[in-house]
């Protein structure tokens, strides 16, 4: 019998003998419903990102049942003790791609506003310097419009806003998760963010 | 080019907020801001839209999601 390298969850065995081959069968069928197990407990983040991502809430769902596929399936090449999450995401977010959802949406570039304090200014100009310091105007800027005008935006800024501003994640994994350099995760973001509020202010403040 | 005091604190806003500006970046932004009203109402802003913005993505899994990423277990690509 052929000496086989078992890699990924658990240590690599290289083992021969049938009494011990079961233990590591043993073994490993352990490791992996504990991988299951903790992926399944990120489930809610997981959907939570996805559903900000694409259009619909069937779409979502469709979405994080193809990533657990996948991540049930490629259980081997997880690495434990690394950020699962950012793992999960990525499984996520590439198979998003591949579904070309990015281009259904079929964005149009818009023309970006020249300034970060866009939405500020407008909000201010409309009610005045001290609207700016109440909750309840920013909460009137409801949660629909943010979800709309999140859907609004470009993918590719869409999907960092909704890694770092949503889902919590930093720069570093953002950029880990969608295979991108931190550097255009940064500017993506701040281009994503900039469009957001332009979205804002177009469909809340008149 | 030099910025002016309230446009420097703009463009190192959304840093700001991220926590990601150097030391020395920090104390500009945090002084600017503790002399400027213009600037610290358009940061109490940002601030408070930040979080609305996580707070819109606030909902649950579908009922019967779960149970269904449940019955996925056990596929293996080996298998």
């Amino acid at each position: 019998m052929q000496a086989r390298v078992i890699e990924g969850y658990g240590s690599s065995v290289t083992e021969p003998e049938p009494a011990v081959d079961a233990r590591r069968i043993a073994a490993q069928a352990l490791s992996r419903v504990r991988f299951e197990e903790e992926a399944l407990d990120l489930a809610d983040q997981v959907y939570r990102v996805a559903r900000r991502l694409v259009g619909s809430r069937e779409e979502a769902e469709d979405l994080v049942q193809e990533t657990y596929a996948r991540a049930f399936r490629s259980w081997r090449s997880y690495t434990p003790g690394t950020n699962m999450r950012a793992w999960l995401l990525r499984i996520l977010t590439n198979l998003n791609v591949d579904r070309g959802r990015r281009v259904q949406r079929t964005p149009q570039m818009q023309p970006l506003e020249e300034s970060d304090y866009y939405l500020a200014n407008k909000v201010a100009s409309a009610a005045g310097e001290d609207a700016l310091e109440q909750d309840q105007v920013v909460e009137r800027l409801s949660q629909d419009s943010i979800v709309h005008a999140l859907a609004d935006i470009q993918p590719q800024f869409r999907e960092v806003v909704v890694l770092v501003d949503i889902g919590d994640f930093s720069y570093a994994d953002a950029a880990e998760i969608l295979d991108i350099p931190m550097g255009t995760v940064m500017s993506r973001l701040h281009r994503g963010r900039r469009a957001l509020k332009q979205r804002l202010a177009e469909e809340t403040v008149a | 080019m030099t910025l002016d005091p309230c446009e420097r604190c703009e463009e190192l806003m959304q840093e700001f907020l991220d926590r990601t500006l150097s030391d020395a970046e920090w104390r500009e932004a945090e002084t600017h801001l503790a002399e400027c009203d213009y600037c610290r109402r358009r940061y109490r802003f940002e601030e408070t839209l930040r979080r609305y913005v996580k707070l819109s993505a606030v909902e649950r899994m579908p009922p019967g999601l779960m149970s269904k990423l449940e019955e996925l277990r056990g596929l293996d690509a080996m298998a």
